[in-house]
């Protein structure tokens, strides 16, 4: 049984390093021990100075939040084997997005700054205040419930590749809590919410890569609470902007000919009377046309009625 | 091998040679191509965030008519691809299948509706799990020898790995193994599994810019003469946007995008012409100089 793993680990020490390296060292676990027994016997038989966050090692605390091989993961419900599906040894990184303190430690501050903008608390009627708690049904429950199993262990965020080239994306956890309030059935603030969150930064600007979907270790999908909140954003009819135009504009065109009109779909999100923003397009547009990229006639599909009927069937079942 | 064609909004407009490239390339594989012309636009992902069930009722119709062929479903499009599965997975509960199949019914056009057994293939998978590799090395004529390829798979194609099933998502390798098989080097760089920027192009321009410079540029670094893409989205924002992001990055990329189809095509013979490469945005002249020595 003493078949040894190869972790390759990031090492800095801003005190005494010039620069990160990597440290390998040979783990005598395999087998179902998880990334975290690995660094806790490197740790505990091999070199004291590694330095990382750990707690519960149960799914819980959410501490100890790395990336393993490329992709954000805790380690503690991470099992060597289960990398090793993949790869040949264990490389484990400090999360992305954050400062790094040392070794495999970050600073979560831009975690809790974020999270601190969405007001991430419910804001109840407080002039109509029942005698007893206010309660919700399962079925009320059941909108958040996901939503409300996060543990905030900074994976998504490490992994968004928004956040990643925008820091003022208030990227993915902070989202998902801000629809966890704004979708609670006792939230007396929703269409505040709404707005504020379709400023720059907000829900518009998530690049839809799926990333935190994937690594999220406690299946909250923040993505689709963002897709979410951008349906709810649209149903109230609150807000128009590039982001609420290019979904509306998407749909009609759609039902329009079955084919996206990629002509006319850039132009009605940008809007025709923002000629600043037209003008922008105009290069890029010209380049495609002069490539053969811009057919003059649009497609369309035979059956375009029967789109159509569809349509109208799924909107009179509202 | 029989598919259901669907080339997607795309391949039909602003990335014509995709669709032409994809042809002939399935001609000469033996692939034979049934085109899905009555199919609507998968939604993106898009139309889903306005109206899920209109989103699902227009892809549960397009299914159907695979079904009734008994084909399966090949697309070309890493975003159509993971619409479709994520559209599929949800329809294969049955009571929300009926509910969709009723938005379906009426006129007699979609008699039965959907029964869910429609089994949906990228292009990629189709070479790696039908045609086989080996299979593919056999039909290649031209191996693409000095050429180093970058893989960009697009987020829709790996994530979430629940719904499409195919690659791993922390380690794909269906497309290396591909380029692999044209005679060419796979070049490793963490890009290759990101995000193109191209959702928010319109939205945040300078964040999807950056996402672009950054993953080209890292492709260039590792010694890529070339990204290749299975998906028309990723093209239209590494290759058409391209000029735009060497603006932002206040450097100079130069890095030629191919579709998956144009680099299995030139493998197998074709010439840069009969591929479409001179419709690209960014020269492809270089990479074709290595590849085959015209």
């Amino acid at each position: 049984m003493a078949e040894h793993t190869t972790f390759k680990v990031f090492r800095y020490n801003p005190e005494t390093d010039s620069k990160p390296y990597f440290q390998s060292y040979q783990v005598p676990l395999q087998g179902g021990k998880t990334v975290l027994d690995g660094l806790n016997e490197i740790k505990g038989q091999q070199d004291g100075t590694l330095t990382y966050r750990m707690s519960c090692r149960s799914a819980i605390c959410g501490s100890c939040g790395m990336v393993v091989n490329g992709h954000s993961k805790l380690v503690c419900r991470l099992q060597i084997a289960e990398v090793l599906k993949n790869f040949d040894e264990v490389v484990i990184e400090p999360m992305r997005n954050f400062e790094v303190i040392r070794d495999l430690v970050v600073n979560m501050d831009r975690f809790w700054d974020k999270m601190d903008k969405v007001t991430p608390w419910l804001v109840a009627d407080e002039e109509n205040v029942p005698a007893t708690e206010r309660l919700q049904s399962p079925a009320d429950f059941n909108v958040i419930r996901d939503a409300s199993s996060c543990i905030m262990c900074g994976v998504c965020l490490s992994d968004c590749t928004s956040l990643e080239v925008d820091s003022n994306f208030l990227g993915p956890a902070a989202l998902a809590k801000a629809f966890r309030m704004a979708a609670d059935s006792r939230s007396v603030d929703r269409e505040e919410r709404l707005l504020e969150l379709s400023k720059e930064g907000g829900v518009w600007d998530c690049a839809r890569c799926y990333e935190c979907v994937q690594v999220c270790p406690k299946y909250v999908a923040p993505m689709e609470t963002i897709m979410k909140l951008r349906e709810m954003t649209l149903k109230a009819d609150l807000v128009d902007n590039r982001g609420t135009r290019h979904v509306e504009h998407f749909t009609e065109l759609v039902l329009d000919s079955g084919i996206l009109d990629e002509r006319r779909l850039p132009m009605k999100t940008v809007g025709l009377t923002d000629l600043k923003g037209m003008l922008h397009m105009a290069p890029t547009g010209l380049r495609m046309m002069l490539k053969g990229k811009m057919p003059l006639i649009h497609p369309h599909i035979k059956d375009v009625d029967e789109l159509q009927r569809i349509a109208h069937k799924v909107e009179e079942s509202k | 091998m029989k598919y259901a064609f669907f080339p997607g909004c795309v391949a039909k407009q602003t990335c014509p040679e995709l669709y032409h490239s994809t042809k002939k390339v399935a001609q000469a594989l033996n692939i034979d191509l049934v085109e899905l012309e009555n199919a609507a636009c998968s939604g993106a992902g898009v139309v889903s965030q306005q109206n899920e069930a209109l989103s699902d009722a227009l892809n549960a119709r397009t299914f159907a008519m695979a079904e009734k062929q008994a084909l399966p479903i090949m697309t070309i499009c890493s975003t159509c691809q993971g619409a479709f599965c994520r559209a599929n997975k949800r329809l294969r509960q049955e009571p929300y299948r009926d509910k969709i199949n009723g938005y379906l019914s009426g006129n007699g056009k979609n008699e039965g509706g959907y029964k869910g057994t429609t089994k949906i293939k990228h292009f990629l998978w189709a070479l790696v799990e039908d045609l086989g590799i080996e299979e593919l090395k056999k039909r290649v004529k031209r191996p693409l020898r000095n050429l180093k390829v970058a893989s960009f798979y697009g987020c829709h194609l790996l994530r979430p790995s629940d719904a499409l099933g195919f690659d791993n998502p922390d380690n794909p390798t269906s497309l290396e193994k591909v380029i692999d098989a044209l005679g060419a080097e796979p070049v490793d760089y963490d890009g290759r599994t990101r995000c193109c920027g191209f959702p928010i192009l319109l939205e945040n321009e300078n964040a999807s810019m950056a996402m672009v410079s950054k993953h080209t540029l890292e492709a260039k670094e590792k010694g890529s003469d070339c990204m290749v893409t299975p998906c028309p989205l990723c093209h239209l924002n590494l290759d058409v946007q391209q000029p735009n992001a060497e603006k932002i990055a206040r450097q100079k990329i130069g890095l030629p995008v191919l579709h998956l189809p144009q680099l299995v095509g030139l493998a197998l013979g074709f010439s840069e012409h009969e591929m479409g490469l001179h419709k690209h945005i960014v020269p492809t002249g270089r990479v074709v100089e290595k590849a085959i020595g015209s």
